[in-house]
């Protein structure tokens, strides 16, 4: 007993501790990047405010990447508690599909400019590529992953074997050179602010985001199917003792969360381009997303994803200019701060 | 203990493994010995510290390649007097194999800590965080590494001799296989294995539970750190990319293909892995179905699949079956279930007050 009182006093210092110190850390690194940021890229915000902008802006749209591909993994394990190690693969397939579509669609394997482009030629295959990676994640979860259903750690490196055996076929597939799908010309732009030229395919890229938020939550709040698998996160087995068909819901659960990958990789296919290594890299940021925002949780998805893509945008820009390679560091501090007040992640909660 | 309870068939086979590894060289110190077996026997007793954790601990870390590679980076950076790139500090070899020990074990504990609250698969998700966030590190900061890595790293006397280091190799994997088993035995250990099967309750007893985690972790990467000072030494170089994902995928396959819950299947697992990247090409006939060298890893995906369907236990796990004849009704001590925080069934009413 001793020990528990002891523990469970320890735990309430932790606590606040973290209460205390989050607050003071956050000012801190908003006082520095308003006023104090001398010596670095971007000046202090209130002197450049342009800067400021276009870096928040950079933050916001690449969160919106990081929620469409985190909300698929974390759509899956909050219901099935299946942690999809090949999400990366079904992301970065999804790319490949879709830059190889397009180049068909334009007739052009190279050197395509934005204005060959049409908004048909971008929104097709990113369908077409999503629905391809939908599929086969359901293929995955029908051959793999159905029969051993409850054993997390089974499940992660069964995922885990299929990501190293897909990423090597893409290998042979498509090649080890990066490749990049085009954005639609409609949306390749650039307009002003404080300033500064931004370019309005990243604002395409956050509307996109959006869209897909939306659609989610109207999803999963609105309908009889969300309403099943939101009372599937909370107490699966009495949603089968009620007599709903819970393993064609694991299905279409599994079918949305992979496209929901594959819209991601379309989209970071036109953002950053496609190559050899993005899936682990992608499947890395989904982890630091979900484990942030807490895993499981859509709300947590949205909340990981922006403070992840703040920190991300924010920390090379704002460090001084000889640090500026210790940026990756700041991930880590922020992964660290969250962890240490809330060992599940801001939304999550104990398995 | 007496001899008589240290004469057990384990430990006799043991013994004989390990004088005829050691004899070997005699017979033959080509090619196979220091580069197959050298690189089997680093591989394992990196992998070894995984199925610790693992076994007793209920933690699958995937950052065990990562405290390899900072034990690698930190030798490398104290050992060398000039260099393209790195701090190149110019300390004693002695020295600077100590302050990596040191550093590793640190950071270990640190990560340990901040990781000691979550277990199975938020665990093993937070240490692939720690992994690649390990691996932009050291390709980011040009002051101690950068992407090129640090290269020309000499190892200390004696162990410039490839033979040499093979012994260095069986004799740390002989010692870090006895030193494993025993710690099972330990009131540490015995502890590490109730947090692992019933963290609550142990934790009602009066046991820390947080810190058995964290200081099996920190053991866990100072073996590992261990095995990464072998492996600098071995390849003379160290490089971010060889810490990336896809190595750190490698190691935690490793010892899945020997046996998540067995020691001996970390260095089986690795014999495996290496006699396969080594000959998959010198097979007959290989190349017309489609398995060319280049396609190595789907073979390793598909044989790591192939396990994981079948058999969780592994290769170990196989032959134990085998050895024990068809009896499969009756489980072996060993056949750990790999730990799932699935829901276990509460207790009720079947522990007494303390």
């Amino acid at each position: 007993m001793v020990g528990t009182a002891v523990q469970s006093a320890r735990r309430d210092i932790m606590r606040r501790f973290g209460a205390l110190v989050v607050p003071v850390i956050s000012l801190a690194a908003l006082v520095w990047v308003l006023f104090l940021a001398r010596g670095t890229t971007a000046q202090p915000a209130v002197r450049d405010p342009g800067e400021f902008a276009v870096t928040l802006l950079d933050g916001v749209t690449f969160a919106g990447l990081l929620f469409v591909v985190a909300s698929g993994f974390t759509l899956i394990f909050g219901l099935m508690r299946t942690v999809n190690m090949a999400h990366g693969s079904l992301f970065l397939l999804a790319g490949f599909t879709a830059i190889a579509l397009q180049q068909k669609m334009v007739g052009k394997t190279t050197n395509i400019a934005p204005e060959d482009v049409t908004l048909m030629s971008w929104i097709v295959p990113l369908i077409v590529a999503a629905a391809l990676a939908a599929l086969l994640g359901v293929l995955l979860q029908q051959v793999f992953l159905r029969w051993n259903q409850g054993q997390e750690l089974r499940q992660a490196l069964i995922t885990i074997a299929i990501s190293v055996v897909l990423a090597d076929q893409m290998l042979r597939q498509f090649g080890g050179l990066a490749k990049t799908m085009v954005w639609p010309g409609a949306v390749s732009h650039f307009i002003e602010i404080f300033g500064q030229r931004y370019a309005t395919s990243r604002l395409f890229m956050l509307a996109v985001a959006v869209v897909v938020g939306v659609a989610l939550w109207l999803w999963l709040t609105k309908t009889r199917m969300g309403m099943v698998i939101r009372a599937g996160v909370d107490d699966e087995p009495m949603v089968r003792a009620l007599g709903i068909n819970v393993t064609l819901i694991f299905a279409v659960t599994f079918f949305v969360g992979a496209f929901l990958a594959g819209v991601g990789g379309v989209m970071g296919a036109s953002f950053a381009g496609a190559a050899t290594g993005s899936d682990g890299a992608w499947l890395l940021n989904s982890l630091v997303v979900v484990i942030i925002g807490g895993l499981g949780s859509i709300k947590g998805a949205v909340a990981g994803s922006l403070l992840y893509g703040l920190v991300s945008a924010f920390a090379p820009v704002y460090l001084p200019t000889q640090y500026t390679f210790y940026a990756v560091i700041f991930s880590f501090v922020l992964l660290a701060l969250v962890l240490a007040v809330r060992p599940y992640g801001l939304f999550g909660r104990p398995a | 203990m007496t001899a008589r309870r240290l004469l057990t068939p384990a430990n006799a086979a043991l013994a004989v493994l390990v004088v005829l590894l050691l004899a070997l060289p005699a017979i033959n110190s080509g090619f196979f010995v220091t580069f197959v077996l050298t690189q089997a026997l680093i591989y394992g007793l990196i992998a070894v510290t995984i199925v610790f954790l693992t076994s007793h601990g209920g933690m699958i870390s995937l950052a065990q390649l990562l405290f390899a590679g900072i034990a690698g980076f930190m030798f490398g950076n104290a050992a060398l007097e000039s260099g393209a790139r790195g701090l190149n500090l110019g300390w004693p070899p002695w020295v600077a194999v100590l302050f990596a020990l040191a550093v590793t074990t640190a950071v270990a504990f640190l990560l340990g800590a901040l990781a000691s609250r979550t277990t199975g698969i938020y665990f093993l998700m937070l240490t692939l965080v720690y992994g690649v966030i390990g691996y932009t590190f050291f390709a980011q900061v040009v002051t101690v590494s950068g992407p090129g890595g640090v290269t020309s790293i000499v190892a200390p006397e004696p162990f410039t001799d490839r033979v040499n280091l093979y012994y260095a190799a069986v004799v740390l994997s002989a010692l870090a296989y006895l030193a494993f088993r025993a710690i099972g035995r330990t009131n540490f250990g015995l502890a590490l294995q109730g947090v692992r099967d019933d963290p609550v309750r142990m934790s009602s007893l009066g046991f820390n539970v947080p810190l058995h985690r964290t200081l099996a972790f920190t053991l866990g990467g100072f073996v590992a750190g261990v095995a990464g000072l072998l492996n600098v030494w071995w390849r003379g170089q160290i490089d971010p990319a060889s810490i990336s994902i896809g190595p750190t995928l490698i190691v935690l396959i490793i010892a899945v293909i020997g046996g998540i819950s067995y020691f001996e299947g970390a260095w089986l697992g690795a014999l495996v892995y290496v006699l396969l990247d080594t000959y998959t090409d010198s097979i007959p006939l290989i190349d017309r179905i489609g398995l060319t060298p280049d396609r190595f890893n789907t073979v390793i995906g598909l044989m790591v699949l192939l396990i994981m369907v079948l058999s969780p236990e592994g290769l170990v796990g196989i032959l134990e079956r085998v050895r024990r004849g068809r009896g499969g009704a009756s489980p072996s001590e060993h056949s750990i279930e790999l730990p799932t925080t699935s829901p276990t069934p509460v207790q009720t009413g079947s522990g007494r007050e303390p």
